[in-house]
């Protein structure tokens, strides 16, 4: 007998959105409803146990930073159902475009694209005022809602609970290293996500004391030569 | 054009001959290595590689200019024919990239010849690149002092992921001194060699290198003491831990910057562990190595595959595993027989001999590493 596939019955095989580092994304249509699932698979790179850990580990953290975030009050994507045997979260389709492919289509006007960053830089403090860290803060990891434009997070597969300042620090770091390294062309946008974190945040001067740690921390900054 | 360059950032000291097509004239090299359970300091390596006498009496090392003078002759040109010096600018060690800018520097009063200051980083990438005619990969680059995921993004190198405490080579390293491992021909190669042996898996998970080092070095106290694993398992299970992180991170920048293709540069690049977990990871992977050891099956693991190795042990079979293989090697120490094995295999080395074996085994697709752009347009 083989063993029922729920990817299979609803056709999401043949629907693959992307495949990530993560998982694989599928979009299916489930209880009538637009539904992204995202399914992690065995990474045949790592070692059985150690894969086991992870994939388990993630799953359930991300599942529940999706609830804590939604009840922050930010942008994410709604879960409709998960699956442990197979390791997968169905969520809500959120409809729009991602920040980078925003900026990279240069769809975004010079002073849309600073709003946006101001309301990167909102969304994070309100995030980690609620002691959640993403863990992955990309533009490939923010949404722009269609219609409304507001600003959606999504892939909270590495994200954890924390109210340090060092992870928070971390977390901006992340970020501030994926928009120098993707977006450099597009102005100092940084500074901009960084104003929203400030305006926002119950803790912008101890976070930032430590970002600026964190930053200094990175190796060979000078890369003399 | 000619150019003679000066690599002297760590613990290994190499002059070398090249071409502006990228043909490797020499490469003679020599490399500092301490006695089992020590590292080797700046000062230390720095008086390795220069011309110390009052060290080298001691200690029949090895120098600087004896090397420039192989290499020269090894190339067959004189001073005469070269058109630039190069040195490695840094980042490295800085006594021992002093003694390459100081050794250059008098080279090039000598010989009256301008001078070239390179990047130790962009120096990997760029040399991967030629060789292995890719275009617009994602780098790993992982040795002793710097482990970082790059790509070339809006007109330069961006880094977009790398340690921010110590580098992979580094963990490696320290966690082979402290399981007293040889460091002959380097600690990396013995752990790899070991941790064949292992099986068992402890837990060694942190997020950081030198959070697993500290970890691990307790538990190589602990564990051994109490007789609950092997070295062998240690070493099985901190390849295992590390590894993993490493393939990860690439496959993230894979998926973020949208590109297929991995070049594995840096000293940690040997490691065949590392590279069969790439392989995993995305088709159409570019290895490029040195010292590597395959083991058959490897090559069954992902279809074009590139493969660029210098002191290549390969062993009888191997080559019969993958289709379409490239194979690109100097110093090879083929065994015959091996040649027979493989279909569409393209052979390009500038062993004599081994041309010669081939030409007697009926293997037409031969060449010397002077038609190296012949081969890529094979392979276009």
């Amino acid at each position: 007998m083989t063993e029922y596939d729920p990817l299979e019955a609803l056709g999401a095989y043949d629907k693959l959105v992307a495949q990530g580092a993560e998982g694989r994304v599928f979009e299916v249509l489930y209880l009538k409803k637009p539904t992204i699932v995202k399914q992690r698979f065995k990474k045949k790179y790592r070692h059985p146990e150690l894969d086991a850990k992870l994939t388990k580990q993630r799953f359930t953290s991300e599942a529940r930073s999706l609830l804590k975030a939604r009840k922050l009050g930010i942008h994410v994507p709604a879960i409709y159902f998960t699956d442990a045997q197979n390791f997968c979260i169905y969520m809500e389709k959120i409809q729009g475009q991602s920040v980078k492919a925003a900026l990279f289509n240069g769809d975004l006007t010079p002073e849309k694209a600073t709003t946006v960053a101001t309301q990167i830089g909102k969304t994070v403090a309100k995030l980690h005022d609620g002691g959640l860290i993403h863990g992955d803060l990309t533009t490939s990891n923010m949404m722009l809602k269609e219609g409304s434009g507001e600003l959606a997070l999504i892939d909270f597969g590495l994200s954890f609970n924390s109210i340090l300042t060092e992870d928070k620090g971390v977390d901006l770091y992340v970020l501030e290293r994926a928009f120098l390294s993707a977006h450099s062309a597009s102005g100092n946008l940084f500074e901009s996500v960084l104003d929203g974190y400030r305006k926002n945040s119950k803790n912008w001067s101890s976070v930032y004391n430590r970002f600026a740690t964190v930053r200094a921390r990175g190796r060979k900054r000078t890369m003399v030569g | 054009m000619l150019a003679l360059g000066i690599e002297g950032s760590a613990n290994k000291i190499a002059v070398g001959v090249v071409r502006d097509d990228g043909t490797i004239l020499s490469n003679p090299r020599k490399t500092y290595i301490t006695p089992a359970g020590t590292g080797f300091l700046p000062r230390e390596t720095a008086l390795h590689h220069q011309d110390c006498p009052a060290f080298a009496r001691d200690h029949f090392f090895e120098q600087i200019l004896p090397l420039v003078h192989e290499a020269l002759k090894e190339a067959g040109i004189s001073p005469k024919e070269l058109d630039c010096l190069c040195y490695t600018k840094g980042p490295g060690m800085g006594g021992p990239l002093v003694v390459g800018a100081v050794v250059t520097r008098m080279l090039s009063q000598l010989w009256h010849k301008p001078i070239v200051g390179v990047n130790h980083c962009v120096a990997h990438i760029e040399m991967g690149r030629v060789v292995t005619g890719a275009v617009d990969p994602v780098v790993l680059y992982v040795s002793g002092g710097n482990t970082q995921v790059i790509a070339f993004s809006e007109g330069r190198y961006r880094i977009f992921g790398e340690t921010i405490d110590i580098a992979v080579g580094n963990c490696l390293d320290r966690f082979a001194r402290e399981l007293e491992l040889s460091n002959d021909p380097a600690p990396g190669y013995n752990i790899e060699q070991l941790a064949k042996k292992g099986s068992k898996r402890a837990a060694l998970l942190s997020r950081h290198f030198s959070g697993i080092l500290s970890h691990a070095e307790t538990a190589v106290r602990e564990m051994l003491a109490k007789e609950e694993c092997t070295p062998a398992d240690l070493c099985y299970s901190f390849q295992e831990t590390i590894f993993a992180m490493l393939v990860e991170i690439t496959e993230r920048a894979m998926a973020h910057c949208g590109s297929r293709d991995v070049l594995i540069v840096g000293g940690v690049g040997c490691n065949l562990r590392l590279q069969v977990g790439v392989l995993g990871a995305g088709p159409a992977v570019l290895l490029l190595c040195c010292n590597l050891r395959l083991q058959v099956g490897v090559l069954g693991a992902g279809p074009a595959v590139l493969l660029l190795c210098c002191n290549l042990c390969l062993q009888v079979g191997v080559l019969g595993a993958g289709p379409a293989v490239l194979l690109l090697c100097c110093n090879l120490r083929l065994q015959v027989g091996v040649l027979g094995a493989g279909p569409a295999l393209l052979l390009l080395c500038c062993n004599l001999r081994l041309q010669r074996v081939a030409r007697v085994c009926g293997l037409a697709r031969v060449h010397p590493v002077s038609t190296c752009e012949n081969v890529f347009h094979a392979r276009v």
